[in-house]
């Protein structure tokens, strides 16, 4: 059974002549257990296709498949506890008048736990953050702090698949590879399916098994990770994706 | 050394503390924080010792006032302030002006507070309800708003007055009336910048009804600017209740309202200035403690200029 399948997907803002099409037929499967990247420029739909899986977007058409279910444009609790996901700006996903303590509580309550005490604890150990951290504010803590935070969140309901979108983009350099090796820790851990967004060629590469590769809102090109590294690539686009990404590391 | 050597914090510590070890812990040190920036602004410290010292009159009034505010006393009638018994005068019927005057606050205090209660409430729901759940409930909310907003203010005030009956509860029910709709337009703005932030989003892939987001989740940053929007409008509000005081459609005589003060000492203010001018006075200190609140409050709740 696969994670996730994507058939066709189309995904648009505004109507008649303001319309802009977001992705246009988008196709790929993510295997229960795997671990896929979605790479491209900014504004080529990366981000837009994980948030019309989460429901965030009722415009779309096409067929989204989670965990052998398809989805139709409402989305229950249900599979709210099977999916979630990790926002890209940690200063802006936290709710500045909530503590750590307030967020994950409500969390789990709205899933319907019981034990909330013991499952705050425990989260916010998984994550990396002493007990310490649990009565803070946002304003009192770092940007690796807030996105441990974020990924607590997400990890409340138990999921079996997480969706990333850029969730290192906003840290700095030594941060993100403590968040990378949170993430990759604890899909390790809890057999989670990962789905994950960013423009960072590295980042998907310590992270993913397979990518996609993203255009104005089409996917260019499907490749293992192997082939990303070899370069061995069909379409030229690819090619000169990777290239410039590459060479810009090594200057970096 | 065992934990009991360790110098035991001081309640202030304690509560500037970056590391709460409690709900309760939290929300103290938060509190304790804000009131530390409040007490900063001079200004605001003096605006809300007047407005303490105004509930500590309303409270003890009986045992302040030097004289019953209702008994008249035609042989003293407009003594001059200072005339001893009278120290800020007595009225055309001989009640002494500053019992009436202490007495009064009891009735300012009463208009202003059920103000500020129902007005930004009902702006609070109208706005953020308009806001959130957009489209058509928007459009139908917020032109109900612009047709409210459109009228003026005193003379809508007054139409619902000379309908209901003249009175203090009519009179808080007018100026409520009339008093909401910015509170709308500012709580819906706040909303729609909220609206699409992710950390909704998130609460919304927890699946969250519009119900929780609105109450729990959008509230609580938008009552900041309300609050202070609120502070700063009192002075408006009573200005309104002693205007409608003034005009025969708020409180009625006797009772010791200021503006229905000022409106009798309307007949004699180029003799016996002092019976209009003292609760003139009164209703000028009270405005202005809470033009100086609100912007001390201000400083210290307004989201956009503190950290976030």
């Amino acid at each position: 059974m696969n994670g996730i399948t994507i058939e066709n997907l189309n995904v648009w803002f505004g109507d008649y002549e303001d319309r802009v099409d977001a992705v246009k037929g988008a196709s790929f499967s993510v295997p229960k257990g795997g671990s896929f990247g979605l790479v491209g420029e900014s504004g080529s739909g990366k981000s837009t296709i994980l948030r019309a899986i989460m429901g965030l977007f009722d415009t779309w058409s096409g067929k989204i498949e989670v965990l052998g279910e398809t989805l139709t444009h409402k989305r229950d609790r249900e599979f709210y506890r099977k999916v979630q996901m990790v926002f890209q700006d940690p200063y802006a996903s936290l709710h500045p008048r909530q503590s750590v303590d307030q967020v994950l509580s409500e969390t789990l309550s709205l899933h319907g736990f019981k034990d909330i005490d013991a499952r705050i604890s425990k989260l916010l150990e998984d994550v990396g953050l002493g007990p310490a951290f649990r009565f803070r504010y946002p304003h009192q803590l770092s940007g690796g702090q807030r996105q441990r935070v974020a990924i607590a969140r997400a990890l409340a309901p138990e999921p079996e698949i997480l969706l990333l979108d850029e969730p290192t983009s906003a840290l700095d350099v030594s941060v993100q590879a403590e968040i990378l090796n949170l993430l990759s820790d604890l899909r390790a851990e809890r057999k989670l399916t990962y789905l994950m967004v960013s423009h960072d060629l590295a980042v998907v590469g310590h992270l993913c098994h397979d990518i996609a590769v993203m255009q104005l809102g089409k996917i260019v090109e499907v490749l293992s990770i192997e082939d990303m590294r070899a370069l061995q690539t069909r379409e030229d686009y690819t090619r000169t994706l990777l290239q410039a990404s590459m060479g810009y590391e090594l200057r970096g | 050394m065992s934990i009991n050597d360790l110098p035991r914090p001081t309640w202030r510590e304690w509560l500037l503390t970056d590391t709460p070890t409690s709900r309760n812990h939290a929300r103290l040190a938060n509190m304790y924080q804000a009131w530390l920036a409040f007490r900063g602004n001079h200004m605001a410290m003096f605006g809300l010792g007047i407005l303490l010292f105004l509930v500590f009159v309303a409270a003890l009034a009986p045992w302040l006032a030097p004289h019953d505010p209702f008994i008249q006393d035609l042989g003293a009638r407009l003594q001059p302030p200072g005339t001893p018994g009278y120290i800020l005068g007595s009225d055309s019927l001989g009640r002494d002006i500053l019992s009436r005057l202490i007495y009064g606050s009891r009735i300012t205090l009463y208009i202003v507070t059920l103000v500020a209660i129902v007005a930004p409430l009902a702006g609070l729901f109208v706005g953020t309800v308009a806001g959130y759940a957009g489209g058509w409930a928007d459009i139908l909310l917020m032109r109900i708003t612009d047709i409210f907003l459109a009228f003026p203010r005193l003379v809508l005030a007054l139409a619902f007055v000379a309908a209901l009956g003249a009175g203090i509860e009519n009179a808080v029910l007018a100026i409520s009336l009339t008093a909401w709709p910015p509170y709308a337009r500012i709580a819906r703005a706040e909303t729609l910048t909220i609206r699409n932030t992710d950390y909704i989003h998130a609460i919304r892939l927890q699946g969250a009804g519009p119900l929780r987001i609105i109450t729990k989740h959008i509230w609580p940053l938008c009552i900041s600017s309300l609050v202070v929007r609120v502070t700063l409008d009192m002075a408006g509000i009573i200005l309104a209740a002693a205007g409608l005081g003034f005009l025969g459609l708020g409180a009625q005589p006797p009772s010791p309202e200021w503006g229905a003060m000022i409106s009798e000492g309307r007949k004699f203010i180029l003799d016996h200035w002092w019976v209009a001018t003292m609760p003139g006075l009164a209703i000028f200190t009270v405005s202005l403690a809470f033009n100086l609140l609100g912007d001390g409050l201000r400083d210290v709740l307004d989201p956009k200029e503190g950290k976030s």
